[in-house]
């Protein structure tokens, strides 16, 4: 259609580019024109948190943002987080105090998790549950999310102290 | 042969039942690379997308595709009247109605399903909906069931006869066009005699309000014909996925063989992915027409509006005591909002599903339940979220009428219960409405509980803050909740329990290959359950090979055998049994390679953890992985090469797990917002399989508990519309809601169950809600109050307050 736009976006470290329509939606973009598949929908109204991306450093939920809007930018999914031979701490948590079932909101909620990390790397119970509020989870009860983000942060500390 | 490692190393190498094994599942959910049904991607794939009728009650003028056919990217729209020819505009119900596939001359409910738009991607399909042009002439709404009885508007024109009178269905007599079935249980006439010439009685009428199950992951499918072979397969968000294959062969003529159903990952299921949506006929007919593979998936405002609502049960209870707090009688009657179909999600000879276990965990002589079914203006389903059948409505009812009853004896309401219970030694107990609970011991769970939680601490504090509310020193009252359960789970026996005829067995089929590992395969679907990590754990106890060597599969029903998939906490009682017994059979006949190979008879070995020994002589010994290979590679007289069994379990009875949970909660009254300072959650769910896995399905469910007695409701106005379709409106907790909940549990194992497993994915949900709901009632008990209905939102609550002159 002659009203799409020339997008180039970054997408987890690999450079985009493409034509698409302005009303498309970066879930869209990612799920059904990149394969990126980790990034759910859920509600489609910012409310699940189950598409949630990291865009220029800031959580996002690309079930609500339009792929325009991404021009240029950042775009980092589970995918770019870690994989069979590089897990991320939090990946490895998560599947070691049970902080997931049906798997659906998980790639959001680890996303997110980086995130909040990074904000804030030693996060108490409660910074915790606010910083994840954006993000629903239909089958933990999130006790053992919590659980799995705490065990993240011990973690991720310990390795930077260890570090220095 | 010299042991290497000890026994207790060999049992810990098998991570059988019993330990926290973490789950296999983990790996790919959390690198993102589960593969859910959107993810199912094929060549040339088309989309498929409703337009749906913003009306509640309205007839269909009307129907112009031609603007939308012109739609850059749509390919097709069908209507009823493309459907017809085939016999396909209507469909059978679980429950014995039929429903509309697309709207038939009218719509009954907002959301109904009026068009499906069929085009090269979602936007197209969306572009196309919106050109499609319908004329409607509105009609009177009926969004209450006591209305519709009395109406003069009738519904569903097509189960009258030509003077309006309504015809049977499937449940026997009707007795007015919007009525669907009455459905009893007990004695009546013996029942209320009872409760006429009690010392006491206590009644009350309590609505349990209308809600949904909203798992994370909406429904959806993707079905491709492929016309050079004649095959279907049809990829979905299936909890019964060989059900789903059966039904699509009963309407669509498709030879059952030549449909493959594929349950993938599915991301929650909670009783919404049971049933058979139009979504799914449509998807299949439109990939027959296109020849191409059409995928439908719902949004969010689909999900909440059309399929498979839960509750909606107006409850009115009568119980009768003698002085002392004896439970003598209990009388029920509900009135059953089921919306513009019938289209409950039960068992074919239970209208109400188990609506009968509401005696609950007390032993009451006399009781009686009738269930009156009605036609609404609202959407249909009726399913079980997150429990077996309607067990959450009859627990809820129960423990509100105990509370009620505990008012009106001026009685404590732990006590109460306590002198009601059913006794250890009366199991099995035959209840007063049919069911025989297989066991139970609920007095050493209740004192448990009680102790854990101080209660006298809890009850002399409660007692205090009333004092402190009174001096005007604080504005916050305290509730101590309290709920005892017992489930009905694990249908069930074929003798009485059946969908659409399919009996409720289910099935496991194991191949243990040459070098010692194995690939097991069920009839059942996990959605989240961990049945990968699980079942593997019951075949590793039962033949010595390690839960890590064992792949578990499910969901294809051209390789699983067949069985009625994952709700009604049916896969641990059933396929589980399934899983134990055919485990059995391998191991019988190991036993007999095992004596071949030691040259003794066959009686001679026993079994242990991962081998067979020589009794008496364990240093002679073959492992099961020895075995496994010799069953492929000697010729043993007189017995067939290969290691390979299937057991279709049919259960002699339901299981009944059962739990003791307690809410401290504190209320501001001024704001209504309530503050969770305690949740102790002790479940006996029999022999536990892995205490992980169990304690996060106590978690889940006692949060989705928690949403539904705080908030979560599925809410219309006078109209019909839905005022909570999104998740701006229906409510999902968050971690911010959400408290820690401590977990406790006892052991009483399912006396008829191979392993003694009783299932656990539902308890908390069914025992949690009356202990939310009861702990909210229970702050005001000091104030006059004895019952208010759920959802016990913040405004809800502060209303209450107001009610009670809680703001003068």
């Amino acid at each position: 259609m002659s009203n799409k736009k020339h997008i180039k976006l970054n997408v987890n470290g690999k450079e985009e580019e493409f034509l698409a329509e302005p009303r498309e939606l970066l879930i869209y973009t990612l799920r059904e024109r990149l394969n990126i598949t980790g990034p759910h929908i859920g509600c489609e109204t910012s409310h699940c948190g189950a598409c949630t991306v990291t865009i220029n450093g800031k959580s996002i939920k690309s079930c609500t943002m339009y792929t325009v809007q991404a021009e240029g930018k950042d775009v980092t999914t589970i995918e770019g987080i870690g994989g069979p031979d590089d897990l991320h701490p939090l990946q490895e948590a998560f599947k070691e105090h049970h902080g997931l079932q049906c798997g659906y909101c998980t790639p959001g909620m680890i996303t997110r998790a980086t995130k909040l990390l990074e904000e804030n790397p030693n996060p108490t119970e409660e910074e915790i549950r606010f910083g994840m509020a954006g993000n629903i989870c239909r089958c933990t009860g999130y006790q053992n999310i919590v659980k799995s983000i705490q065990a993240a942060a011990t973690e991720m500390n310990a390795a930077k102290e260890a570090a220095e | 042969m010299k042991d290497e490692i000890s026994r207790e190393e060999r049992v810990d190498n098998l991570k059988g039942m019993g330990c926290s094994r973490k789950r296999v599942e983990d790996a790919r959910f959390t690198q993102g690379k589960g593969n859910y049904v959107d993810d199912v991607k094929l060549d040339g794939m088309l989309f498929g997308d409703f337009v749906r009728s913003p009306y509640a009650h309205a007839n269909i003028k009307s129907i112009n595709t031609e603007a939308a056919l012109k739609v850059p990217g749509v390919l097709a729209v069908l209507t009823a009247a493309d459907l017809e020819p085939l016999g396909l505009h209507w469909m059978p119900t679980l429950a014995g109605d039929k429903q509309m596939v697309l709207a038939d001359g009218k719509v009954l409910f907002q959301g109904q399903e009026v068009a499906y738009v069929v085009a090269e991607d979602r936007y197209a399909a969306a572009d196309g909906i919106e050109a499609v042009e319908v004329e409607y002439e509105e009609l009177q709404v009926l969004v209450n069931p006591f209305e519709a009885l009395k109406s003069d508007v009738i519904l569903r024109p097509d189960t009258v006869d030509e003077n309006g009178k309504a015809v049977d269905g499937a449940h026997g007599p009707r007795n007015h066009p919007n009525h669907i079935f009455t459905w009893e249980a007990g004695d009546k006439d013996p029942t209320e005699e009872v409760i006429a010439n009690a010392d006491v009685v206590a009644e009350e009428e309590m609505y349990y309000h209308r809600t949904h199950p909203c798992p994370l992951e909406t429904c959806g499918c993707v079905a491709s014909m492929d016309k050079v072979n004649g095959k279907l397969t049809l990829w979905g968000t299936f909890q019964a996925p060989h059900a789903i294959r059966t039904i699509v062969s009963l309407i669509s003529g498709i030879e059952e063989h030549n449909i493959r159903v594929i349950s993938p990952d599915i991301g929650g299921g909670f009783g919404n992915k049971v049933g058979a949506y139009p979504g799914y006929v449509c998807s299949v007919v439109a990939s027959i027409v296109t020849g191409k593979p059409v995928k439908w998936i719902e949004d969010r405002m689909d999900n909440l509006m059309t399929t498979a609502f839960a509750r909606d049960y107006w409850m009115k209870g009568k119980i009768s005591a003698t002085p002392e707090g004896k439970i003598t009688g209990l009388h029920c009657h509900v009135t059953a909002d089921h919306g513009g179909f019938d289209a409950c999600a039960d068992p074919t000879k239970f209208p109400a599903g188990f609506m009968n276990i509401c005696t609950g965990s007390y032993d009451i002589p006399t009781a009686y339940l009738a269930v009156d079914g009605v036609y609404t203006n609202k959407a249909p389903g009726g399913v079980s979220y997150r429990c077996s059948f309607r067990v959450t409505e009859a627990v809820y009812f129960i423990e509100r009428m105990i509370e009620v009853l505990a008012i009106k004896l001026d009685m404590d309401a732990a006590e109460l219960r306590r002198i009601n219970f059913i006794k250890k030694e009366q199991f099995p107990y035959k209840a007063a409405l049919g069911w025989e609970y297989d066991s139970g011991d609920y007095h050493t769970a209740w004192d448990k509980a009680l102790k854990a939680v101080d209660y006298d601490g809890l009850r002399a504090e409660q007692a205090q803050r009333v004092e402190d509310f009174k001096a005007g020193k604080t504005r916050k009252l305290m509730g101590v909740g309290l709920s005892f359960f017992t489930e009905i789970v694990g249908a069930g026996p074929v003798k009485n329990c059946d969908i659409l005829g399919l009996g409720m067995f289910d099935s496991c089929e194991i191949r243990i290959h040459p070098t010692g590992s194995a690939i097991a395969r069920l009839g059942t679907i996990s959605q989240g359950q961990g049945h990968a990590t699980t079942f593997a754990q019951i075949l590793a106890t039962e033949i010595g090979l390690s839960a890590d060597s064992i792949t578990i599969e499910e969901g294809d029903t051209d390789t699983a055998p067949y069985g009625l998939g994952t709700y009604g906490s049916r896969s641990t009682p059933v396929a589980g049994a399934a899983t134990a017994m055919a485990g059995r059979k391998i191991r019988a006949k190991a036993q007999m390679i095992a004596a071949y190979l030691l040259e003794v008879h066959d009686n001679d070995v026993e079994f242990d953890v991962d081998r067979f020994v020589v009794k008496g002589a364990p240093e002679r010994f073959k492992t099961m992985k020895e075995i496994a290979f010799a069953a492929y590679n000697q010729a043993i007289p007189g017995i067939e090469p290969g290691l390979e069994a299937v057991s279709y379990y049919d259960p002699p009875n339901m299981t009944y797990p059962f739990g003791a949970y307690v809410c401290v909660m504190d209320i501001d009254v001024d704001t209504g917002v309530t503050e969770i300072r305690r949740f102790y959650a002790l479940d006996d769910c029999g022999t536990r399989i892995n205490p992980m896995v169990i304690e996060g399905q106590v978690h889940g469910g006692l949060t989705e508990a928690l949403a539904v007695a705080l908030g979560q409701e599925i809410a219309y106005d006078d109209m019909g519309n839905v005022k909570t379709g999104t998740l701006m409106d229906f409510f999902l907790p968050t971690a911010w809601e959400v408290p820690n909940y401590e977990t406790d549990y006892t052991v009483t194992p399912s006396p008829h169950h191979p392993i003694g497993a009783k299932g656990v994915g539902e308890s908390p949900h069914v025992g949690g809600v009356p202990c939310f709901s009861n702990a909210v009632q229970d702050a005001f008990r000091a104030f006059g109050n004895t019952h208010t209905n759920m959802p016990h939102d913040h405004w809800r609550i502060w209303k209450t307050a107001n009610e009670l002159g809680l703001h003068d």
